[in-house]
């Protein structure tokens, strides 16, 4: 199988890869994982005072299109609110970095993961 | 027709169905029907007989491969019970455990970037051991508890393990080389 230029651009310069600072103020986790692939994902978010998402960052065990999944996901929803973060869906992340059909599962491993993580912010801040 | 093409795979060798296996009446059992269905016994006969030959030595196989892994087995009996492979396959593993399987990568990772064999053979060890004690408590949920739901909790996060393993064997031979 042939990756795209973007899958390729991603996964050798994979964007915000590894971890916040554990208690770091704002900082919430989604953490998912596909059984059929064992792909395991973690996506964390920093939300500022103003309910903004300030930074992003992924850490991804999966195959090339799981890793360009993640690192386009912590491009996407810098800059957006929780509510606007939640609109990204599968389709356009796979639409953006051309997912061949056996690959689309990796796009929604990802808008999964930003759930996750919105969920965990939610539940930290009794919302 | 020696086999019957329409038996579940556990009948086709004549063993219970259920997860705890006796491995060697099953290789047994293997070996006895592949030699019946070995395309070579039946050269002599009209082509359809020989295509119904094939098909059969094909599901023999098959049945084989799905029965010896213990994950293939567990899934196998989940679908006979009625459960769907997408529900099996269905993402929904606790992140607690997820988070448990990102630090067993990250472990691997490490140890395979500083070339340390020894770090990834206790890593295997280890693994080989929580793998173990995760198939006890499978053909518990499989076999006595007759619990499906659990039993496909159980079935993801071994699928979880088996892919680790195979990134420590990977690894391993890498740094073999």
């Amino acid at each position: 199988m042939t990756y795209s230029n973007k899958v390729l651009d991603h996964y050798e310069n994979p964007r915000n890869t590894g971890s916040f600072e554990q208690g770091e103020e704002g900082v919430a986790t989604g953490m998912v994982g596909a059984p059929a692939c064992g792909d395991v994902m973690k996506l964390q978010i920093k939300v500022g005072k103003d309910g903004v998402i300030e930074d992003a960052r992924f850490k991804t065990y999966g195959c090339g299109s799981a890793i360009a999944s993640s690192s386009l996901v912590t491009e996407w929803v810098k800059g957006k609110t929780l509510d606007e973060a939640l609109t990204i869906k599968n389709a356009q992340i796979a639409e953006e970095l051309a997912l061949p059909p056996v690959k689309i599962h990796c796009s929604v491993l990802a808008e999964d993961a930003i759930r996750a993580a919105v969920a965990d912010y939610k539940k930290k801040h009794g919302e | 027709m020696s086999v019957d093409l329409s038996l579940d795979y556990f009948s086709l060798f004549g063993l219970p169905c259920r997860f705890r296996l006796d491995e060697t009446a099953l290789d047994r059992a293997w070996h006895a029907l592949q030699t019946e269905t070995h395309p070579d016994c039946h050269a002599h006969l009209p082509e359809n007989a020989q295509r119904a030959a094939m098909q059969e030595a094909l599901r023999i196989n098959e049945a084989y491969i799905t029965l010896k892994k213990s994950v293939t087995r567990a899934r196998y009996l989940l679908e006979l019970a009625g459960m769907s492979p997408d529900a099996i396959n269905e993402n929904v593993v606790a992140p607690e455990y997820l988070f448990e399987q990102l630090e067993w990568r990250e472990a691997v990772q490490e140890a395979r970037e500083a070339n340390d064999v020894d770090t990834l053979e206790q890593l295997a060890l280890r693994l080989q051991i929580q793998m173990a004690g995760v198939v006890t408590q499978l053909a518990g949920q499989l076999d006595e508890q007759r619990d499906l739901e659990a039993a496909a909790d159980t079935v993801r996060r071994l699928m979880f393990l088996d892919k680790l393993r195979l990134g420590i064997d990977n690894a391993l031979a890498a740094l073999d080389d």
